[in-house]
């Protein structure tokens, strides 16, 4: 659970390892024979048209819709048929930023980030108190917000809050759903910030799901395009080499210009 | 096992100085003991400290929190403390963590419990006035949607009116049904049972047709109704409120109680007599079947009898009654929609409130017709 950790392997071994998955609904096939390796330490960027199966990648790499065919592994183990011991412990290594935020309505924001810790931990409660005040004003939210109903928080609030619950078991992988969807370019440019600077200072590897091409130009190490039912990972500037129709429309069109200029 | 994860060694380094070396894995799974050893530790005079992490195998957010807590411990204890003696790549997480700084100072909260309940009972009860006077006003606004369509009748959404009446009253039948039976078969069978130890069996005839006509019809229509309909008129609404469709309605300079409420309100007026004369019948038809079976009273003398017991007014007492329940729960039930907020939460607690409050209506509502009929003579 650890961040920092000497006894770890290789920093480039692979923390999310998917090899042939395959995705059916009824007889549309949004997958097929997806092969794709996130790297410890890494922010992989996912991005692909609509329906190209961005968020359903994501589910099925966290457990919550089960492939047609193919094996997922996550942090080494095979996620398909693992004991629900395991499956909790697994659960409890990663953490996840639903696109709306999904606090729990009827929680403070203290007592969202305090569920994991107290379903996963045997922390003292004034413990877990303090873990949540840090964590929550580490996803940089002013100190009353803890105290507040999810009803009271602006979008960019809620965002901050869930990314707040979604590190409070300090994961090894932290998944984002569109984390800046909906936030203004001044928010979303201090989301991307937020989640740059906890990426470091925490080690996390993270897993982002955006359409948002300043988040990729400015935090991905790498981005994943999905383009013909399959996978294709890279670095930005490979990419922009990268001859097939979508991916050059995509990074060479006015808005990955207008990005990758403000980045320059 | 706690001692084998993460530890804190103390050894004098000098002159009055300490040195305090941290070892292990400081993570969340050794926080529980940790945080334990470290509430109460202290260390003798005052003094320089030195606290060197430059030897963790492992530190995490929690692990980070609770060295920071120590340090800021120890100096408010007079120590200096100096954390020159940390890796790199712990720093960053670090200093995160101690910018987090302490928590703020709680105002203590002052408990007068008398006080306390008085000021609670006045907010229900201001509160309780103000839904009345909310309700009234939105009655009012139907009143004038409904006078303005009455102007102006082309404005009217038939298709909605129509899909309304099929919703709440085609659709309630098999319910509505079942149970009316069954009160008819439980009111003649408890009836029975009394009126046999006079040798007046054949009363119970009488005494369901009253009973049934005049409230139990009725009232046994409503309640479904507002527990059917009421509510998914309030979670229909909500839901529309939620998705921003009722913001859109208005903005493209429709009515939305011209458009949402009417329909509804008038569909339900037109269906709740026809289900009420429907609960009658099966009601009746309960009582008559129950009454065949443990009084033999055949379907003939239930009819002839039921015919000398009950008069037309029975029968338009309880009918009257039908359109002005019906009107307060499609009112009450759209009112509690349009007033859900944000939330998906508030489509729950606003639905849940929407019966209990259209219910309780119904009931007062009854209360008032029954003083009035016997005023009336009725």
């Amino acid at each position: 659970m650890a961040p920092f950790d000497d006894r770890q392997p290789d920093a480039q071994d692979a923390v999310i390892r998917v090899r042939g998955l395959v995705t059916r609904f009824g007889p549309q096939v949004v997958h097929d024979g997806l092969d794709l390796d996130v790297r410890r330490g890494e922010v992989l960027g996912v991005v692909g048209g609509s329906g190209t199966g961005k968020s359903v990648l994501l589910k099925e790499i966290l457990g919550l819709i089960r492939p047609a065919d193919g094996r997922i592994e996550l942090l080494g183990r095979d996620t398909a048929g693992l004991p629900e011991r395991e499956r909790v412990a697994l659960q409890a290594r990663t953490g996840v930023l639903f696109q709306n935020g999904a606090l729990f309505s009827s929680m403070t924001v203290a007592q969202n980030v305090m569920v994991p810790l107290r379903e996963h931990t045997d922390l003292s409660a004034a413990l877990s108190a303090e873990i949540a005040r840090v964590k929550i004003a580490m996803s940089g939210l002013p100190a009353n917000a803890g105290a507040k109903f999810p009803s009271e928080l602006s979008g960019g609030m809620i965002k901050r809050a869930g990314l707040a619950r979604a590190l409070a078991l300090d994961p090894d992988i932290l998944f984002l759903d569109e984390p800046t969807a909906g936030l203004d370019p001044i928010g979303a440019a201090a989301f991307d910030q937020l989640i740059r600077n906890l990426q470091r200072s925490l080690g996390l590897t993270v897993f982002m799901v955006t359409h948002d091409l300043d988040s990729l130009t400015s935090i991905c190490d790498r981005i994943a395009v999905l383009v013909d039912k399959k996978i294709r990972v890279g670095t930005l500037e490979e990419h922009l080499r990268d001859p097939h129709p979508w991916i050059h429309d995509y990074f060479h069109g006015p808005r990955g210009r207008a990005a990758r200029h403000a980045e320059s | 096992m706690a001692r084998e994860r993460a530890w804190l060694e103390s050894s004098r380094a000098g002159d009055g100085e300490w040195r305090l070396t941290a070892l292990g894995r400081w993570d969340l799974q050794a926080a529980g003991s940790l945080s334990g050893t470290l509430d109460g530790f202290a260390l003798d005079g005052g003094g320089t400290v030195s606290l060197d992490l430059s030897r963790l195998d492992a530190m995490d957010t929690v692990g980070a929190y609770l060295l920071s807590a120590l340090s800021a411990r120890l100096t408010a204890a007079g120590h200096g403390v100096d954390l020159s003696a940390i890796r790199p790549e712990h720093a960053a997480l670090f200093d995160a963590v101690r910018e987090v700084g302490p928590p703020p100072v709680e105002r203590a909260q002052t408990h007068r419990p008398i006080l306390d309940m008085l000021e609670r009972t006045g907010r229900t009860a201001v509160d309780g006035l103000r839904e009345g006077r909310d309700l009234l006003s939105f009655l009012g606004l139907i009143a004038i949607t409904f006078g303005r369509l009455i102007v102006n009748p082309r404005r009217l959404r038939f298709r909605s009116v129509m899909f309304h009446i099929e919703q709440t009253g085609l659709n309630a039948l098999p319910i509505l049904g079942l149970l009316s039976f069954l009160i008819g078969v439980v009111l003649a069978f408890q009836g029975a049972d009394q009126l046999r130890r006079f040798g007046a069996e054949l009363f119970v005839v009488n005494l369901l047709g009253v009973s049934i006509l005049r409230e139990i019809g009725i009232l046994m229509t409503a309640i479904i109704v507002a527990g059917r309909s009421g509510s998914a008129f309030t979670a229909q609404i909500g839901t529309m409120k939620v998705n921003q469709e009722v913001d859109a309605i208005s903005t493209l300079g429709l009515d939305v109680v011209e458009l949402l409420v009417v329909p509804r309100a008038l569909a339900l007026m037109i269906t709740l007599p026809l289900l009420a004369f429907y609960a009658d019948i099966m009601g009746l038809f309960g009582g008559a079947v129950m009454s065949y079976a443990t009084l033999d009273i055949t379907f003939g003398q239930f009819i002839r009898q039921l015919h000398g017991a009950v008069t037309l007014p029975h029968f338009l007492v309880g009918l009257v009654k039908a359109p002005v329940f019906a009107l307060v729960i499609a009112m009450v039930g759209c009112y509690e929609g349009l007033k859900v907020s944000g939330s998906a939460e508030s489509v729950g607690t606003l639905t849940t409130k929407s019966v209990v409050e259209s219910i309780f209506l119904v009931i007062v509502l009854d209360a008032v017709f029954s003083v009035l009929f016997s005023f009336l003579r009725l």
